[in-house]
């Protein structure tokens, strides 16, 4: 029980995919005009990113090394497609929305991420939960940056007008570079409640990114330590 | 011994000039710009740049009082900064487009890459691009009490006759301090006679945009035509004005004079080929970015290496 709750706080916020890590960049950008679209976008590559870390995890001992990386594209390509025609089939409006960003979502490095770092190598349950933690983070961060771009740029919130009738609609902000804005804005306000956060000396270890941010010995102290010692013991498996 | 003798350290060569009065001379010699568009545009005028180069300075104070930095707004490079982006708004705009704006300007595009000295791009003109976007039916708004209708370079683009006499006195439809050709090479000439700028940028840049005006511009070497593509529009004051800016400008002679080709063919590309009738914002900030490679090309070679190969 302790293990899914961690999994998904480190999804949420500790490692949250969007404002941490900084993966996925390319739906985040391009589809949060608005904080329906986000949601929608989130919630769809959750769904994606659950299953295929369950079922990459169930197969896991059945892959071999060489070809894990297809094999992982191939399972989550066909996730994608199920959730595509699912949603073209009962939720036309979202899918139109969204568009070329669903079949997108197989290329999306959160998911071949999470199944590279974290769901070949553990068991089902916690996988699963690392998907839907992972998942409910891209969807927070997406929602959060359709929410500010969609009230700037258009004046309404999940499509419901709340700036008075004199606002003149700032609409830079649902175009690119209103992205690009929003996003290093919202970066940097969860950074500094972070540092506030330690300067206070609170424990801020639940919180805090899995970085050190000391990027120079990060292959030997941060959290790619792990990919290289992985990529040595692949290596010498391999041999 | 004498003085000669004396040895030191560099700098050997010492110059009175300070940030301070170079961007003195900048805001004295926009002002005929701005006093022709006050003349022009009536008290509208007056009161948006009042309220852009008061938010420009706000702006910059508070930024680095919050920070517990050190006020640079003595300099008056943030002056300056409200003062040009002001130039580049319609009269009829909103006060609150100037407040925009001008906290855009610094706070964005110069105070978050490290305050003056290392911003990218020209605040002013990043500013007036945002502004642009964000709020086109404003910023292409050119209606005000004096004039209605179109500015001289959508005639232009349309076919309509012009009064090109008018266009260089300044009389026209447009944004503050871009209409007179005439005010605004008056604070040019003040400004190389006291040596802030000098002619490599804005003649490279007239020049260059002249000479691809009349070979794509569909009629040919037209002296009228070309009147009034130098006239129109924001060329003068961006050529004098904000290409010069020392932050974005490239620092090597032969890379200025690439700079002010690469403007005036970008801004040349802009007017003839672009959906818009002005471009001289997107050249300038186009330029800003590739200046880094500009440098990097045109580099000196250090006294006493490389030389000619035998």
């Amino acid at each position: 029980m302790n293990n899914i709750k961690e999994r998904l706080l480190n999804g949420l916020i500790k490692e949250n995919p969007t404002f941490v890590l900084m993966l996925g960049m390319c739906p985040t950008l391009a589809v949060t005009t608005s904080a329906m679209n986000g949601l929608g976008m989130g919630l769809t590559t959750m769904v994606v990113l659950a299953l295929s870390n369950a079922f990459i995890s169930m197969l896991r001992n059945i892959i071999p090394g060489k070809v894990r990386i297809p094999a992982f594209i191939v399972i989550i390509a066909s996730f994608v497609t199920i959730v595509e025609l699912l949603l073209e089939g009962f939720l036309p409006a979202l899918y139109d929305a969204l568009g070329i960003y669903i079949p997108l979502i197989v290329v999306n490095c959160i998911i071949l991420g999470r199944a590279e770092s974290y769901a070949s190598k553990n068991p089902v349950i916690p996988s699963l939960f690392d998907g839907i933690g992972m998942g409910l983070g891209f969807s927070f961060a997406l929602t959060c940056i359709g929410a500010v771009r969609e009230l700037i740029g258009a004046g309404t919130l999940f499509g419901a007008n709340i700036m008075p009738e004199s606002y003149v609609p700032c609409s830079i902000f649902i175009m690119a570079p209103g992205a690009f804005f929003v996003l290093a804005a919202l970066t940097a306000i969860q950074n500094k409640i972070k540092i506030a956060g330690e300067r206070k000396g609170k424990d801020m270890s639940k919180i805090q990114s899995g970085c050190g941010s000391d990027c120079m010995n990060c292959k030997d102290t941060g959290c790619t330590k792990r990919i290289y010692d992985d990529k040595g013991k692949g290596e010498k498996t391999n041999a | 011994m004498s003085d000669l003798m004396k040895v030191s350290s560099n700098p050997h060569i010492r110059s009175k000039s300070s940030t301070s009065s170079i961007m003195l001379a900048v805001v004295i010699a926009l002002l005929p710009a701005a006093g022709f568009g006050i003349f022009n545009f009536g008290l509208d005028a007056l009161i948006l740049i009042l309220v852009t180069v008061l938010s420009t300075v706000l702006t910059e104070y508070i930024f680095e009082k919050i920070l517990g930095k050190k006020s640079t707004i003595g300099d008056y490079s943030a002056v300056v900064t409200g003062l040009l982006l002001a130039m580049n708004l319609p009269s009829s705009a909103p006060w609150w487009i100037g407040v925009i704006g001008g906290v855009f300007a610094i706070l964005v595009v110069k105070m978050l890459f490290g305050g003056i000295g290392q911003n990218f791009m020209n605040p002013a003109l990043g500013a007036r691009c945002f502004l642009l976007i964000a709020f086109t039916s404003i910023m292409t708004n050119f209606d005000c009490d004096a004039y209605t209708g179109a500015t001289p370079l959508a005639q232009l683009k349309s076919g309509e006759a012009l009064d090109i006499y008018g266009m260089v006195i300044g009389r026209t439809a447009g944004t503050i301090g871009e209409t007179s050709m005439i005010a605004i090479i008056i604070g040019a000439c003040f400004l190389i006679l006291v040596g802030v700028i000098d002619l490599r940028i804005p003649g490279s840049y007239i020049v260059s945009f002249v000479i691809f005006i009349g070979l794509f511009g569909g009629y040919g070497f037209n002296y009228a035509f070309l009147a009034a593509h130098l006239a129109g529009g924001g060329l003068m004051l961006g050529a004098f004005f904000m290409a010069t800016d020392y932050v974005t400008r490239p620092i090597t002679v032969k890379g200025q004079y690439v700079y002010g080709i690469l403007l005036g063919i970008l801004t040349g590309i802009f007017r003839i080929f672009g959906a818009s009738s002005e471009g001289v914002s997107y050249a300038i900030i186009l330029g800003n970015l590739l200046v880094p490679l500009i440098e990097r090309v045109t580099l000196p070679t250090a006294f006493g290496k490389g030389g000619a190969k035998a």
